[in-house]
């Protein structure tokens, strides 16, 4: 198996004239779930646009699944959730599922796996524009996990959920990762970062830190009781000083 | 291109529509009222102002219908994520935008198929020519409207800008197909740009087909507008960038 599902070197990323990822180094193990940790605007859905190939305006060697990011075999193998959730609003659950199963290839039973895995089976038949903002993330969610994809690329897919649910997908997260997919999911709240196996912190554009979370929390000097959000200030004002 | 793909955007479009009845009843019966409001204004009139004016009206229908409804429905799906995430599977451009055309234009091919039937049957609008191909040019019409609507899409930001396109790119149009005034005595430079309109040739080919019993004119009319609206797509699909900003 392939340790690393995404190697990165020297990423820069150029919006209009303004550089918001500044040269980046990282690597992305298959198995484990990634966090990528930090403030909203400071470049997490770039560089995860980047690593799907939707992102122009990118400079560096961005290496995912052993191809190019963008190349065309890899659309079957990755798993992208954009932050706004991508699902048509006026199709049913089941619907949505339908078709994106149509456009990847997917056996039709895999639709009914996928809705059970977010827990949409009571509302399968419903038309997306009814449910709630938690349940139409879980819809757009359902349609990443489709077709089995070695790389979940993941923007901020427990926002705004319930705290029993939030525990349902990262125990979900974790058992993908344990089959070993890679899993990168980004969020602003650092009280997440505890579930990850490992943390990418990001500030305007690059990394302060890359490591477990204990790791980032020795690294700021901090014991273990301490928590991710404390280390961020203690490595910001660090650098700062 | 793959098959699989372009029916299955093209069953999802027609899906969306099925379940938004009123647009759906606006698309089919709007036409048939509008064709019977000109049909009444010139009852009493003498002459066959009905007849001159009918055909154009019925070229004209697909096309600003669907101009629309595409350059509406593909901005939501540029603004709502959707296209990019299924840019980001294994689609290829044309599947989406031939998927398009083919719900658009089975639409279309309902809806003209409506109102000639009213105008042929209720309303006596007299056709030379074979009915059933009135009908194919309107299909044509309907690809041509989406096909421009998609292109334009990419240009707005809003659905309010989308709207504005249509006076900008259809009611020129609409004024110098030769409805209003004869292409022929159109000042030169006029007659020049009406040459160059793809609805010129719809309505020239709707007009013959009420006139006449001969078809190689229509078909000749029908590739032009076929050519346009071939280019259009070509256009609508450079627009359609994988990677964006």
């Amino acid at each position: 198996m392939m340790k690393n599902a995404v190697e990165v070197a020297g990423l820069t990323v150029v919006r209009g004239r303004r550089e918001v990822l500044h040269g980046l180094d990282f690597t992305i193990p298959a198995g484990q779930v990634t966090g990528l940790l930090g403030p909203s605007g400071c470049g997490k859905s770039t560089l995860m646009r980047t690593l799907v190939g939707v992102q122009a305006g990118v400079t560096g060697t961005v290496t995912v699944l052993g191809e190019p990011a963008g190349s065309p075999v890899l659309r079957h193998r990755i798993g992208y959730v954009t932050q706004a959730p991508s699902v048509y609003d006026d199709l049913s659950v089941a619907e949505n599922l339908a078709f994106f199963a149509r456009v990847l290839g997917v056996d039709r039973r895999e639709t009914r796996q996928v809705i059970e895995a977010v827990d949409l089976v009571d509302h399968a038949d419903q038309v997306v524009g009814r449910l709630s903002g938690g349940q139409r993330s879980r819809a757009s969610l359902a349609v990443a996990l489709l077709g089995s994809p070695s790389l979940l690329v993941l923007d901020e897919p427990t926002v705004g959920l319930d705290p029993v649910l939030r525990e349902d997908l990262w125990a979900m997260f974790h058992r993908l990762a344990d089959g070993g997919v890679a899993v990168l999911v980004s969020s602003h709240v650092m009280d997440e970062a505890e579930r990850c196996d490992r943390l990418l912190l990001m500030r305007d554009g690059v990394f302060i830190a890359d490591g477990t979370p204990t790791e980032i929390k020795e690294k700021a000097g901090l014991d273990r009781a301490a928590d991710i959000e404390q280390a961020f200030l203690t490595i910001v004002r660090g650098e700062a000083a | 291109m793959n098959p699989r793909i372009t029916l299955a955007i093209a069953a999802r479009v027609l899906t969306q529509l099925r379940r938004d009845h009123r647009t759906l009843a606006i698309m089919l019966v709007l036409p048939c009222l509008l064709i019977s409001l000109l049909w009444w204004m010139f009852e009493d009139l003498p002459g066959d102002s009905f007849d001159r004016l009918g055909p154009g009206l019925l070229a004209m229908f697909p096309f600003i219908v669907m101009f629309l409804v595409t350059s509406v429905t593909t901005l939501r799906e540029r603004s709502g994520g959707t296209l990019e995430r299924l840019l980001a599977m294994p689609m290829g451009k044309l599947d989406f935008l031939f998927g398009y055309a083919i719900a658009f234009g089975l639409v279309a091919a309902v809806q003209s198929a409506a109102a000639v039937a009213l105008s042929v049957g209720l309303l006596d609008l007299t056709i030379e020519g074979p009915v059933w191909l009135l009908t194919v040019v309107a299909v044509a019409d309907a690809v041509l409207g989406s096909a421009l609507g998609l292109f334009v899409s990419a240009f707005a930001q809003t659905e309010f800008q989308a709207v504005q396109f249509m006076p900008a790119l259809v009611i020129p149009q609409i004024l110098l197909c030769g409805l209003f005034v004869p292409r022929a005595v159109l000042p030169d430079v006029l007659n020049v740009v009406s040459d160059v309109l793809p609805l010129s040739y719809a309505v020239d080919a709707m007009a013959h087909l009420t006139r006449s019993t001969t078809t190689s004119d229509v078909w000749a009319d029908l590739a032009v507008v076929a050519a346009y609206a071939v280019a259009g797509l070509a256009l609508g699909a450079g627009t359609l960038r994988r990677r964006s900003e």
